[in-house]
């Protein structure tokens, strides 16, 4: 299987930030609807996670499938690592 | 100590077979005590949100456990 | 519909191979305070709870699953390489003849998950306050494990847990707020 390099580790990581960031910005929202600042910082991580989203795909592979990614050739969905070996 | 830890002091009998802890303390953690959050509460930068497991500083209360030592950078 | 994401909610990391913190760990798969029960509990409450909550329901059974997957990973990768005569010297023996190291849905006592865990009362507060005392009861229970391990990279995972847990309560909290129709008069409980 192959190896990842150790850069993936490290933009997987940045992502891992920028989305809980969006997790977390996400169940505030959900109590506070109205809060204007907020949702600005929701919509500026969100632009920022579709950034990182096609960095970590260039080595990764699709992170989503059912269509939310581009699939390469052959279909590259089932190569592994799976995230619970990396 | 984090300020969320409460202390009480079980009642220890002469009988009793294991040497007696008298001091036992459990958590309060900060939700307890803050209500419908406020906006614009202090924000951690997200490397530091996803390694602590919070966006806003005012709910951090990590736990350690008795054996194991806090390294660098585990409190923020 | 629900869409996975080939991607860990946080990057969990194992220092030790050591199956005896997987056969405790497996409390928060398979057991009453889990992360699969809380998955289940929130999104099946969503039907009959106030269209003000079911966003938030919805937003944290989603979040659950990802910790499940954090859990699975953990014990995955506590027992891999794991052989037979290690996973014997671990208390997992019993385990073992039923599995070998495949995860399976049951308690850090071998009890197998039920539906019992989870309550579904119907009326929004009393669903709310079984949520909130599900987060408290899934940090304590967290706090437990923490305290049996010397596992430094472990920890670090169990502690983010234990902080969402922390989060989670404070939204339940704020979504009975929600409901008690005080917000915006008394943002004070």
């Amino acid at each position: 299987m192959k190896q990842l390099p150790q850069e993936f580790y490290a933009t997987m990581e940045q992502l891992q930030a920028v989305d809980f960031v969006l997790v977390e910005l996400t169940l505030y929202l959900d109590t506070h609807p109205d809060d204007y600042e907020a949702i600005n910082q929701f919509n500026q991580f969100a632009k920022e996670r579709k950034r990182l989203k096609k960095v970590i795909e260039s080595t990764y592979g699709p992170l989503q499938q059912y269509g939310n990614s581009y699939s390469g050739y052959p279909w590259n969905w089932n190569d592994g690592p799976w995230p619970w070996q990396l | 100590m984090s300020t969320h830890r409460r202390v009480w002091y079980p009642y220890a009998s002469p009988f009793d077979p294991c040497p007696p802890i008298t001091a036992k303390t459990y958590s309060t953690p900060p939700n307890l005590f803050l209500g419908f959050q406020p906006p614009n509460l202090e924000q951690f930068t997200p490397m530091q949100a996803l390694r602590t497991g919070t966006l806003w500083k005012v709910f951090y209360d990590p736990w350690y456990s008795p054996y194991e030592a806090p390294r660098d950078g585990d409190h923020i | 519909m629900w869409l996975y994401e080939k991607k860990l909610q946080y990057p969990v990391k194992v220092s030790t191979c050591n199956p005896m913190l997987a056969k405790f760990l497996v409390e928060q798969y398979g057991g009453a305070d889990g992360e699969l029960a809380a998955a289940l509990r929130y999104l099946n409450q969503r039907y009959t709870i106030p269209d003000k909550v079911i966003g938030l329901l919805t937003d944290i059974g989603t979040e659950e699953f990802a910790h499940l997957e954090m859990i699975a990973t953990m014990i995955y990768k506590l027992t891999k390489d794991a052989t037979p005569e290690q996973m014997k010297q671990a208390g997992l023996d019993a385990h073992y003849a039923n599995h070998d190291s495949a995860l399976f849905y049951h308690n850090a006592a071998g009890v197998p998950w039920t539906a019992s865990y989870i309550a579904a009362k119907g009326d929004p507060i009393a669903d709310l306050y079984e949520d909130i005392a599900a987060e408290e009861k899934a940090r304590a229970t967290y706090q437990w494990i923490i305290n049996m391990s010397d596992d430094p990279d472990l920890n670090d995972g169990l502690r983010y847990l234990r902080e969402r847990e922390i989060i989670h309560s404070q939204r339940f909290r704020e979504a009975v707020e929600i409901l008690k129709d005080e917000q915006g008069k008394k943002r004070i409980f």
